[in-house]
């Protein structure tokens, strides 16, 4: 009986000092974000700032060009988003269901591509938008993230779970390929839309290298690459801590309230990595 | 296989017309500039003009023999940048795995409540942003910032993290009393001293975030796999007298067996890639102790406008995480099989 309270409290102290390691280095972002620069600099621990300030918030929106990489950021996060979802369902779809000649060549195509690490292709998506004059523009920002091959998979293993019946009665109705697919096959994969949303929602948030390589237009910014720009010291005098974390801290709320929504989704996400390999 | 038709109807055209807006993209923006980097990392081209015309310098393998055979500056930075991600990859792969491992063991005790609180707090860093992330290890690891106060109420000063270009082993032997040596003889450039240095203190703090971030995502598999560990098993363990330990060794750590693998090989593939971090918090630097195949590719071509080598460095980073890759996906077979 001792033994177990003792272990008990031992699995809480671990569960907790762990904790703090991993939410801590939030509270020290949200508390530094409202502190004067000197305060940050001279108590960087301290969860309260004092005096609490918002010029650095202020100066986010008035002094760097936080608004307009948000606004691109919206954008490219929307589009690429639909995209993703709409391109990686049909063709998981057709992956899955449809017959046709080719089918089994593109699959282990897509399984190939799977493995391109995104790093290596840095360089080469450079070229590529080069040579089309796609380089620094929206185009060049948000085409090449419309297809992501781990998406097309996803889909594609959902279908094989889901038994064809459904689709069955509807054929025998006469309903044509795409009206099917509109209005029986996607209504039906619900559970895995949510997942692939979620996926292509905080990947395009979050993506980083690709906005380095297709543009170069202060301008055609996105948060991440913006946030980057200021930390490599775009901004002129000081280190100006506060402002550089409510930076990043704005940019973070979103993906954090998406988290907080769906999270089993993301769990399931990471639990299926575990199963597909 | 050819398409029946019957009451199914003919599928070829739907079915193609099905995949094509996808096909577009990945064959446009993955396939295609692949091939296009596998020819410009075989010029010289400078980013004036296009890579595909007559006038652009050929330059054979000359990118890549230059990254090994040949002695000068492109070698020696690329040799640097092996050594500085093989230490990163030694570090992270294992921290981060048995991290991961212990967190899924303690949350998955059933004796605990809270469960998902835990799990939330220790995976919510992994859905973030790695640039606004790196933003706020920056500052932590500032000079003056939270990192060295919290070492400063242990009474240890802490180092300047990012402008400590200092290697971990070189900091033991100089403790130890041991001055340089082999200092003369060496491989691909670098000396074995050199080789020998350890990450610098600067790579460590990257390496801390990176254990930070990723740890959360293994753990989740890791509980995944735990849920699926028979309490039957557990159980006839204790029964046959098992203390704690022994249950994990001898009946839990087996039966996670497959999940560890692939942990770790993912693990490997992911560090061989690290980029954005370096790029915002280091760069390279302090004396390109941070510098890595990935960040050296990108800043060859795009600093130095040597597109060519950067290409070929790219190709060469291409290849161990394919082998890696390959290796992963064989060992996940075997465990299907």
């Amino acid at each position: 009986m001792i033994r177990t309270l003792a272990s008990r409290f031992l699995g809480y102290a671990i569960l907790i000092f762990f904790a703090l390691v991993f939410l801590y280095p939030f509270v020290i972002q949200i508390a530094n974000s409202f502190k004067t620069e000197s305060n940050a600099a001279d108590n960087p621990l301290s969860p309260i700032p004092s005096p609490v300030v918002t010029d650095s918030l202020v100066r986010i929106f008035e002094g760097t060009g936080f608004p307009t990489w948000l606004g691109n950021s919206v954008l490219v996060t929307v589009v690429v988003t639909i995209g993703r979802v709409l391109f990686a369902s049909m063709a998981g779809y057709a992956l899955s269901r449809l017959r046709f000649r080719g089918r089994k060549a593109l699959f282990a195509g897509l399984l190939a591509l799977m493995a391109v690490p995104p790093v290596v292709l840095l360089i080469p998506k450079f070229l590529v938008l080069n040579q089309l004059g796609m380089y620094n523009s929206y185009s060049g920002l948000i085409v090449p993230l419309l297809a992501d091959a781990t998406g097309i998979f996803v889909m594609k293993q959902f279908f094989d779970s889901v038994p064809v019946s459904v689709e069955e009665a509807a054929r025998i109705d006469g309903a044509g390929a795409f009206r099917m697919f509109w209005s029986v096959v996607l209504p039906m994969a619900k559970p895995a839309l949510i997942t692939l949303t979620i996926l292509s929602f905080t990947g395009s948030w979050n993506e980083f290298p690709h906005t380095l390589v297709s543009v170069q237009d202060p301008g055609l910014f996105t948060l991440p690459r913006g946030l980057a720009d200021l930390v490599s010291g775009s901004l002129g005098a000081g280190t100006q801590y506060p402002l550089k974390l409510g930076a990043a801290l704005l940019a973070t709320i979103p993906v954090a309230i998406i988290f907080v929504i769906f999270q089993r989704y993301f769990v399931r996400d990471a639990a299926a990595g575990a199963d597909k390999g | 296989m050819f398409a029946r038709k019957g009451i199914r109807g003919n599928e070829q055209p739907a079915g193609w017309l099905f995949v094509a807006p996808a096909l577009i993209i990945l064959g446009l923006f993955m396939l295609l500039p692949i091939l296009m980097a596998l020819w410009v990392s075989l010029t010289r081209w400078n980013g004036q003009g296009s890579p595909f015309t007559g006038d652009v310098p050929f330059a054979g393998l000359g990118n890549y023999t230059r990254l090994f055979t040949d002695e000068g500056l492109a070698r020696q930075d690329f040799m640097t940048s092996i050594r500085n991600n093989a230490y990163y990859v030694f570090l992270v792969v294992p921290i981060q795995t048995v991290l991961a491992l212990g967190l899924a063991l303690i949350v998955n005790n059933r004796l605990l409540k809270g469960k998902g609180f835990f799990r939330t707090a220790f995976y919510f860093p992994s859905v973030t942003s790695s640039v606004a992330i790196s933003v706020v290890f920056l500052f932590m690891f500032a000079n003056g910032g939270a990192i060295n106060a919290i070492l400063s109420v242990f009474g240890i000063q802490g180092p300047q993290w990012f402008s400590d270009p200092r290697g971990l082993l070189h900091l033991l032997f100089e403790r130890l009393g041991v001055s340089p040596f082999l200092t003369d003889s060496g491989l691909f450039g670098l000396s074995w001293w050199d080789w020998l240095s350890g990450p610098s203190v600067a790579m460590c703090a990257i390496i801390s975030l990176v254990v930070w971030t990723t740890s959360g995502t293994f753990m989740v598999m890791f509980l995944a796999a735990l849920q699926n560990v028979p309490v039957q098993l557990e159980e006839a363990g204790r029964i046959d007298g098992a203390n704690r330990w022994q249950l994990l060794r001898h009946v839990i750590l087996p039966q996670l067996r497959p999940t560890t693998f692939l942990v770790i090989t993912l693990g490997l593939i992911g560090t061989w890639q690290v980029f954005d971090q370096i790029y915002v918090m280091s760069q390279g630097n302090p004396a390109k102790t941070t510098l890595t195949p990935a960040f050296l590719s990108y800043r060859t071509a795009f600093r130095d406008f040597d597109y060519g080598s950067g290409a070929a460095i790219s190709f060469v980073l291409f290849l161990i995480i394919v082998l890696l890759t390959l290796l992963q996906r064989r060992l996940t077979r075997e465990r299907d099989s």
